[in-house]
């Protein structure tokens, strides 16, 4: 079958002594460049390489699992680097934080497609060849092969054996006709047959199951068409995440995006023109179950989508996105976006915004931060808590006891100083740098922190103006993603399972009739015996099936005489 | 309501371990039996090998006819195969029993729970198991696979007594994440293929120290005196291929299935996220177990270890990583 030499069903003597002759003699002059280079892709490919690739991958894999990955959760990787100084760096010098792209881990699997892609193509070209050839010879010998079953059919009346030129070419009628008939039997069951015939007897040899190599094959392949559509489809598609409040419309352009990872091919014309606007999120909390109290229950953003100016309504909830000009909006998170308004001593207006608060836990008591950069004598940061239902603990500490902003209070501790927004480097909205600036509030200050409720408004310290809460709106955070090879990869990935299907479970098996005449031209004995080709759990069933049926479609009562026409005698194996 | 159907659910569950408890110590005590009755029986095995051999009437070339190399169970002969022993039917008897029963919990805690029973730790531990043995029950009426009777009932009592220690949790509604068809899929589909590896890694295992006593004879060293009664190491390989080889296939629909939803759910088809990763190393461990069975050299042994290291990854895909690791699939519920 062309398979790889080391394949445990390859004829063992060459390739093993090849091997032998090969190690023994490695000074041999005469290899050559070439031969080298045949004797490296003869090694490449074979079962063994496989094999040990195989099992390297899945242990490369394991590392990316313990450590947190960029990719996945940077977050992780931060957190990883405060808490293990001294590793971490080591680590990351190992790509121990992006395994999936590291060089090491890429290496093991290009060379294992390499390998898959050398093992493939001629165990494909060998395989149309078979596909068109005949069912090989009928071996000399069957009864050293598997289910091997004799039986005797008598003829009704003795026939003349063919003329005594002791070759045995003329077969009688008799024989032809039951012959014909095991032909056709297995022709039905879908083998392939050829008849042969030799000096002691005549035979029928069959093969059927050609589909489990080629399933074998279109699994590989589609193996290599997974890994090409990933890595070319990665490169042409991009995704996105957006924060967007009640009410704002984000419109899909790059400077939209709160961060955008865009494919090695991608460029922005791609980016197709289209708004969503989120007009309402709705979150549904469990209020019944005293067990999941609070539990969310259903998300559901409603939207309304602008494409070449026609509008619509639309819905995005997890695990159901929407598509719209050929990408496709996730919703990933929500939460609460209290809106702020900030007036200087003068009442004029110097900040006013609904402001996104990251949820730190599961009743959504939330942190965001607001920064002031002028309008008031000083830079003002302030960082707030939010507590959709707000509650106190026994040690006077703020708490959300459900996620519904059922009592919404917001607390905030006032800075002043320099928010370090003009020194170029980039710096998280939801994030504040205190180290340059003066507490005001809460803390340690001894002044309480400004609280207030929903239409509320309290003063700054040092009479530096007021803060309004003027309500509270929900944000959502969408995922906007384009990748235009999924579709492709679901379809290999259903011709990996096809494949695998095909080759696990068809038997690809050889059956044998053999027809020897008696001497007397009285009867003839029938063999039946089947090599199995790969794992093949029913081929001594399928053999004995095969002649139960045969002997069964020979014209028993073709004869009138009372003596039994068929026995079914059972030797005993003679190995 | 709710409530009252979620107790008789768990009651229902201790009562399937308290008789699976009685199944294992029936299997066990047949196994006992087995070993102190071969000597008895070794002289009655040898003309019943040439029976058996007559009346199969075919040179089992790679399969040995089961009623030769079951030893003192064709000593009976001819007729009716191996000879069930008492226990050993007692055992089958209890372990559907006990299947029944659990079978009954695990449907109560769906319906107490207005959606499928695998949605949480304690809940993918009664599934599974439940899993486990109805693919172990089903396998027995095809194969006598009797003798692994002991391993399964005990490795589900185990777990089960695991996850309803440490893991019950009451009834919860679906986080919105979970809320998809495709937990039905994906996730029952998983936990067939576990069902699957369990039973292939039994007999994998079971290969691995018949092979020892086959090549080591007179070795004192793990030489139990009933793997005689048991079947020859290459039957048991090919037995716990044929059925590795189906966890493989439902594995596979598993990792394209997670895939898929990942790709509804969280805007990507693959992610490496921890989960992701060691369905992907078990996937890969078991492509190459079945390669270790196509390479010379690797046959046997070899590739049975590797069969046994990929059940040990999807333990531990199972009880640690979803439990210890932080990754999107936190949805252990504890
Ligand atoms: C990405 C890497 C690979 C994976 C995941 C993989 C997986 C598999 C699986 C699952 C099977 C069993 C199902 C079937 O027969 O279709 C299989 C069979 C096979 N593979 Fe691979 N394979 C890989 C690479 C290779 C390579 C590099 C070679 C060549 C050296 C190879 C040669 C074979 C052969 C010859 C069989 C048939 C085994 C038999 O006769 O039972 N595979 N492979």
């Amino acid at each position: 079958m062309s398979r790889p030499s080391d394949h445990y069903d390859s004829p063992s003597p060459a390739p093993e002594s090849a091997r032998e002759a090969g190690s023994a003699s490695i000074t041999q002059p005469k290899l050559g460049v070439v031969g080298w280079l045949r004797w490296f892709w003869r090694q490449l490919s074979s079962m063994r390489t496989a094999l040990f690739l195989l099992l390297l991958l899945a242990l490369a894999a394991v590392p990316g699992s313990l450590v947190p990955q960029r990719s996945s959760d940077p977050n992780g990787v931060t957190q990883y680097f405060v808490d293990n100084p001294t590793l971490a760096p080591i680590l990351d010098s190992v790509q121990m934080f992006a395994v999936y792209s590291s060089v090491w881990f890429s290496s093991i699997y290009l060379l294992l497609f390499i390998s898959l892609v050398g093992c493939v193509i001629p165990r494909t070209k060998h395989h149309f060849d078979a596909l068109r050839s005949a069912p090989p010879k009928t071996p000399a010998r069957l009864n050293r092969l598997g289910g091997f079953i004799t039986r005797q059919y008598a003829f009704a009346e003795p026939v003349e054996a063919g003329p005594s030129t002791g070759s045995g070419n003329e077969r009688n009628a008799g024989s032809a006709a039951i012959l014909e008939s095991a032909r056709s039997i297995l022709k039905k069951s879908g083998y392939r047959v050829r008849t042969y015939q030799d000096a002691r007897s005549t035979s029928v040899s069959a093969e059927r199951g050609y589909a489990r190599e080629t399933g074998n094959l279109v699994f590989h392949t589609a193996l290599v068409g997974i890994l090409i559509t990933v890595g070319i489809g990665g490169g042409f598609g991009y995704a996105g995440q957006r924060v967007v409040v009640e009410g704002q419309t984000f419109v899909n352009t790059l400077l939209a995006f709160d961060s955008f990872n865009p494919g090695r091919f991608f460029s922005d014309d791609t980016l197709t023109p289209f708004t969503l606007r989120l007009d309402e999120f709705d979150a549904t909390y469990e209020t019944q179950n005293l067990d999941a109290f609070g539990q969310p229950i259903d998300y559901t953003a409603h939207v309304t989508t602008s494409e070449d100016g026609d509008e619509a309504d639309g819905e995005v909830k997890v695990n159901s996105p929407l598509k719209i000009g050929g990408s496709d909006v996730y919703l990933l998170g929500n939460g609460y976006a209290p809106t702020l308004t900030v007036k200087n001593a003068d009442g004029t207006v110097v900040f006013t915004d609904s402001v996104p608060f990251l949820p730190q836990d599961a009743n959504l008591t939330s942190l965001g931060v607001v920064k002031i950069t002028d309008g008031l004598p000083e830079q003002v940061g302030m960082i707030g808590f939010f507590y959709p239902t707000q509650d106190v603990s026994s040690t006077g500490a703020y708490f959300s006891s459900f996620p519904e902003a059922e009592y919404p209070v917001v607390t905030l501790n006032v800075y002043t100083g320099d928010l370090g927004l003009n020194e170029g480097v980039p710096t998280s909205v939801y994030s504040l740098a205190t180290d340059k600036m003066t507490q005001l509030t809460g803390g340690q200050t001894g002044v309480d922190s400004i609280e207030l409720k929903p239409g509320e408004t309290a003063q700054l310290p040092n009479g530096m103006g007021s803060v309004t809460l003027d309500g509270i709106k929900r944000f959502a955070s969408f995922d906007i993603h384009r990748d235009p090879t999924q579709l492709w990869v679901l379809v290999f990935a259903i011709l990996v399972l096809g494949g695998l299907l095909t080759s696990l479970f068809i038997p690809r098996r050889r059956v044998w009739v053999k027809l020897v005449e008696n001497a007397e031209g009285t009867g003839v004995t029938l063999e039946y015996a089947g090599l199995a080709r790969g794992d093949d759990p029913r081929l001594d069933d399928a053999v004995a099936e095969l002649a139960d049926k045969h002997i069964a479609s020979l014209p028993s009562a073709q004869a009138a005489t009372p003596s039994p026409e068929i026995t079914g005698a059972k030797t005993p194996d003679d190995a | 309501m709710m409530e009252t159907l979620e107790q008789y659910s768990i009651l229902l569950v201790y009562s399937a371990m308290a008789i699976y408890a009685l199944a294992f110590i029936s299997f066990a005590l047949d196994l006992a039996k087995r070993s102190s009755q071969i000597k008895a029986d070794e002289v009655a095995a040898a003309p019943a090998e040439l029976v058996g051999a007559f009346v199969s009437g075919r040179s089992g070339v790679t399969d040995a006819p089961v009623v030769a190399s079951t030893g003192a169970a064709g000593a009976s002969g001819v007729d009716a195969g191996p000879k069930r022993s008492v226990t050993l039917r007692i055992g089958v008897a209890l372990t559907v029993i006990g299947f029944l029963l659990q079978l009954v919990g695990v449907v109560l805690r769906g319906i107490a729970a207005e959606r499928v029973p695998w949605a949480n730790m304690y809940e993918f531990s009664i599934t599974g198991t439940l899993l486990i043995m109805g693919v172990f029950l089903v396998v027995l009426m095809r194969q006598d696979l009797r003798f692994l009777g002991t391993f399964i009932t005990g490795l589900v009592l185990i777990l089960l007594g695991v996850s309803t220690v440490n893991y019950y949790v009451a009834v919860v509604p679906l986080p919105p994440a979970l809320d998809s068809a495709w937990l039905v899929i994906h996730v029952f589909v998983a936990s067939l293929g576990t069902a699957f590896f369990a039973l292939g890694g039994a007999l994998s295992g079971i290969q691995l120290l018949q092979n020892r006593r086959e090549t080591a004879k007179g070795s004192k060293f793990l030489n139990f005196r009933l793997l005689d009664t048991l079947p020859d190491s290459v039957r048991l390989e090919n037995l716990a291929y044929r059925i590795n080889i189906v966890g493989f296939v439902f594995w596979t629909f598993t990792l394209i299935a997670g895939a898929v939803w990942a790709e509804r759910a969280w805007g990507r088809y693959w992610g490496w996220d921890t989960k992701e990763v060691w369905t992907f190393i078990i996937w890969v461990i078991y492509a190459g177990y079945i390669h270790a069975r196509a390479t010379k050299g690797w046959r046997g042994s070899r590739s049975a270890w590797l069969a046994l290291i990929g059940f040990a990854a999807v333990l531990f895909n199972f009880g640690v990583v979803n439990v210890f690791f932080k990754g999107l699939h936190a949805y252990s519920g504890l």
